[in-house]
């Protein structure tokens, strides 16, 4: 799991501008880093798809956010999703915390969370990376300047 | 005294000032016969109920243009904690609720809050201190000067006339036309 003072100044280090968020327990741990000095512009949602909305309005202002979800909330989110991607045609870059995916390949967990994130990521065609305890944080901010370079959307999932 | 929707826009349109306008649903149809420039912004096709989203996020990209975002009943109902959203990050957003009580792109069939949802009181209890309500002409033309300026957020509730038998109307100009439009809008 990255610590949230690495990540936020990876992002910050490659030009993100804003942060729209609903963390869960896991990226929830980021907040401190977000809203200390160093952080980023933090925006606090109601629900994930409102996250991408005002992800989108940002984007056409302009800007570069990052939305920070969990897969629950990924999952609620579909058709705004589907809307800025595919629609608006906007390079959103998600990174979504997916609950319970080192259980599930353990065989400890009946979580349906961890079995769906990557097949709905497949569907609404959105190239995705999964990163977990054997990358860095550099893989993160490498997502994020290749989302950038080709112009498209990319989620980038954390094994929880 | 009533209130049509296109008697509603056509008051906005004479009062939006320099402000961005996001239309959504029916409004996308008539608000290109009231106003056609590039900070118009018709979110169709659109992510259901999230163009208060959309109109935070622009607002708070830039800090020339306020935002005015017309949303229908139907879409602020789906997606109520988008007034709590708006009240949490101050921003230069006018957000007009044209209320009719149906959804009327779908065939008119009536929303579950028809004629009972208090969008006024449910703006304040979220924490937003600007809200206006009208539900005729005068009021609204009475009222929009000083609604559409100064520091958002702001919900405007307009309760208006419900019109039958209309279809999803068709953005003026392709999506991809409307956002270089607009951000040669935002950046000269």
């Amino acid at each position: 799991m990255f610590d949230g003072p690495s990540v936020v100044a990876a992002l910050k280090h490659c030009g993100a501008t804003h942060v729209v968020w609903l963390p869960d327990s896991e990226l929830g741990t980021w907040e401190a880093a977000l809203t200390g000095p160093a952080g980023l512009p933090l925006i606090r949602v109601c629900r994930e798809g409102e996250a991408i909305a005002v992800a989108a309005g940002l984007m056409l202002g302009g800007q570069k956010p990052v939305v920070v979800i969990q897969c629950t909330g990924f999952f609620e989110a579909g058709d705004a999703l589907r809307n800025v991607v595919h629609d608006l045609k906007l390079p959103l870059f998600l990174i979504v915390g997916v609950r319970n995916w080192y259980a599930m390949h353990d065989g400890k967990s009946s979580d349906s969370c961890p079995v769906f994130t990557e097949p709905i990521l497949q569907a609404w065609r959105i190239p995705y990376v999964l990163l977990d305890q054997r990358h860095q944080v550099d893989d993160l901010a490498r997502a994020y300047r290749q989302a950038q370079a080709e112009h498209h959307a990319t989620a980038v999932l954390i094994a929880e | 005294m009533s209130l049509s929707q296109r008697q509603a826009l056509e008051v906005l349109a004479q009062h939006r000032g320099d402000n961005v306008v996001v239309t959504t649903m029916s409004a996308v149809g008539i608000w290109p016969e009231l106003s056609d420039q590039p900070l118009d912004f018709a979110y169709m096709p659109s992510a259901m109920s999230h163009a208060p989203g959309l109109g935070l996020g622009l607002a708070l990209a830039q800090s020339k243009h306020g935002v005015v975002v017309v949303n229908g009943d139907g879409g602020m109902l789906m997606n109520l904690g988008s007034l709590a959203t708006l009240a949490a990050h101050p921003a230069n957003v006018y957000l007009v609720i044209l209320d009719n009580g149906i959804y009327e792109v779908t065939g008119g069939q009536k929303t579950a809050g028809a004629g009972r949802v208090d969008f006024a009181a449910l703006a304040r209890a979220a924490g937003i201190t600007r809200v206006y309500t009208c539900d005729t002409r005068a009021a609204w033309e009475n009222a929009a000067p000083g609604a559409l300026r100064g520091a958002g957020p702001v919900v405007i509730w307009l309760k208006v006339e419900a019109r039958m038998g209309q279809k999803t109307p068709k953005p003026p100009r392709p999506m991809r036309e409307q956002i270089e439009r607009l951000r040669q809008a935002l950046t000269s």
